[in-house]
């Protein structure tokens, strides 16, 4: 066994995966990954099923240490300047981490969540079919919580497969797409015109459970207060100050607040990336076009491993050779044909 | 016994969930049908149904848009949500001890004085009550129960609380509530109970299904510290009378 050892960690970083299914009805939330594509992305990297269990780094920066064996790894989600001791590293590519190596990564330049998948997954103890941290139900493993410095996920030996990127579709900036309602009609239509066509952000008080916007007052027509229905991923909730709340994973099961919209479920992961303090906007679509969107999506996530490419010379950033001296005496870092690649075999000792 | 309800609401909630609505009110004929479409659903599989979660006047139903749409899956629950309602086969129904006032039940003088009435009446009339789980939301275990005395109705607290104490019981509105964990709630705090309707590692996980009859029993201080490390052991120490 190998282990990865949390050297640094911010707030906001656990481990997730898919989520867990099947009691919602009895208030226990699913939980699960912010953005499922960049969590599946990194998993796919290092051969894991796309929803396994893998480390969801907040916004701020984090140190990963490989113990007792190497470890195999990869990035994927937010970017940030990461690197390896004498290497710079990238996103959207496995690595190997030697036995005592030190994975460093700073903070999210763009979106607010990244993904380390770990070859192998983390060894836990799932409790519905999920590793997912929920703090506030005690659900999680191997941690019930957030992470700290400290913690050790146990996974397994890396297994010196050549390491991989993956081409994922370029981002998009385009407008969050919702659905209207359920309780559309709690409102006027000057009101849902006035959500639609107003620019929003993102208060920096938002968490895993809800994210809070910025912007406009969004009044009711009959108040704030309805009876508590079931909420989901996405339920666009207006409460009494006229401040909307997006849930999100965390979110609780239900809620007495009347939800004007609800984001599609193709856009949840973008959505989730969206920094605090960046303008967004709102784009109502129908039914129709938001059940495509959810197919188109679970297409991409289905055809993930169709976009995995060997590491080839030309994909080296001659900047990071050069900045990390690794290039050596011998090799020239502006002729290609003298550059070695890093091959699994010098980066798994035992 | 059947009853029929007017059709419900078929409310989209995005793409991969209907909100089928019986009623905008606490209307305990609607939280009826919500059961009975859930106890339908649980029965007669709809292919791409993931997940149900009753509510007092509604049922979400979570589904996989690959593999039904919205439009044939709303017609499926139309037509199985104007079936006439079946009376339930058989109701359990659990006895709760609850330990009133004091330390573990902070609001019981408020409440007292904002009735006009003795802290004793409260108890009594909340003991004698017959109640039901009308749903289990929020967060994991937080049983919300109908069948509040019309004389406990009262609004909620203006400013809610941070954090309350886990085996809360209380009353907010027209309800009454068996709260599990340590958390934010806005209602009035009447006392606590060592029942866990929540604990990983027993079996079962959650004690109250929507649809269970409820009642209280007082009990002092020295057996509900009794209780209470019975019950972090793992023990079952609610009393389920009907099975």
């Amino acid at each position: 066994m190998s282990k990865l050892v949390i050297a640094a960690i911010g707030p906001a970083s656990s481990v997730q995966d898919g989520g867990r299914h099947g009691a919602q009805r009895y208030g226990l939330t699913p939980s699960g990954a912010m953005d499922r594509l960049a969590l599946a992305a990194a998993n796919i990297l290092v051969g894991n099923p796309p929803l396994s269990a893998a480390i969801e780094i907040g916004p701020f920066g984090a140190a990963f240490t490989a113990r007792d064996g190497a470890v195999r790894v990869a990035l994927a989600g937010a970017s940030r300047h990461a690197d390896l001791p004498g290497r710079s590293v990238a996103f959207n590519t496995s690595m190997t981490l030697a036995v005592g190596e030190t994975l460093t990564l700073g903070f999210a330049r763009s979106g607010s969540f990244s993904y380390l998948a770990i070859e192998g997954g983390i060894a836990g103890e799932p409790m519905f079919g999920s590793l997912a941290v929920n703090a506030r139900a005690g659900l999680g493993s191997p941690y019930p919580r957030p992470l700290q410095t400290g913690d050790e996920l146990a996974t397994v030996a890396a297994s010196g497969a050549a390491e991989r990127r993956i081409e994922l579709p370029a981002a998009t900036d385009t407008p969050i797409r919702v659905v209207m309602g359920p309780q559309d009609d709690e409102f006027a239509d000057a009101e849902k015109q006035l959500f639609l066509d107003s620019e929003w952000k993102i208060s920096a008080t938002s968490d895993r459970m809800g994210y809070r916007l910025e912007g406009p007052v969004i009044k009711h027509l009959h108040g704030h207060n309805i009876v508590s229905d079931g909420t989901v991923n996405g339920s666009i909730q207006v409460p009494g100050n006229g401040a909307p709340i997006v849930l999100m994973p965390d979110r609780g099961t239900s809620g007495g607040y009347p939800k004007i919209a609800t984001v599609i479920s193709a856009d949840l992961g973008r959505f989730a990336q969206t920094p605090a303090g960046k303008a967004f906007r709102f784009k109502a679509v129908g039914m129709a076009e938001a059940q495509a969107e959810a197919r188109k999506s679970a297409e991409l996530l289905r055809t993930l491993p169709d976009r995995l490419r060997p590491i080839e010379n030309f994909d080296l950033n001659i900047e990071a050779l050069q900045d990390a001296n690794v290039a050596g005496a011998a090799v020239s870092a502006v002729d290609a044909g003298t550059w070695q690649t890093p091959s699994a075999d010098t980066q798994t000792p035992d | 016994m059947s009853a029929t309800l007017p059709p419900p609401r078929l409310l989209p909630s995005g793409d991969s969930a209907i909100t089928v609505e019986f009623s905008r009110n606490i209307d305990d004929a609607a939280n009826q049908g919500v059961l009975a479409l859930d106890r339908t659903l649980a029965r007669e599989a709809i292919a791409g149904v993931t997940e149900t979660v009753p509510t007092y006047r509604s049922l979400l139903v979570h589904y996989d848009p690959l593999q039904i749409g919205f439009e044939a899956l709303g017609e499926k629950l139309m037509a199985l949500a104007q079936l006439p309602v079946p009376a339930a086969t058989t109701t359990r129904r659990w006895r709760i001890p609850v330990v009133y006032g004091g330390e573990n039940g902070i609001d019981l003088e408020d409440v007292a004085k904002a009735l006009n009435t003795t802290p004793d009446d409260i108890v009594a009339r909340h003991v004698a009550g017959d109640y039901r789980v009308a749903m289990v939301g929020f967060t994991p275990g937080w049983s919300y129960l109908s069948g509040l005395d019309g004389q406990l109705h009262m609004p909620r607290r203006q400013n809610p609380r941070l954090l309350t104490p886990a085996g809360t019981i209380s009353i907010g509105g027209v309800q009454t509530g068996v709260q599990c964990l340590a958390g934010p709630s806005g209602w009035h705090l009447l006392g606590r109970t060592p029942v866990r309707t929540y604990q990983l590692h027993r079996d079962p996980i959650f004690l109250l299904e929507p649809g269970d009859a409820v009642t209280f029993a007082a009990v002092d201080a020295k057996t509900f510290a009794d209780q209470d490390r019975a019950a972090e052991a793992g023990e079952i120490v609610a009393e389920l009378i009907v099975a």
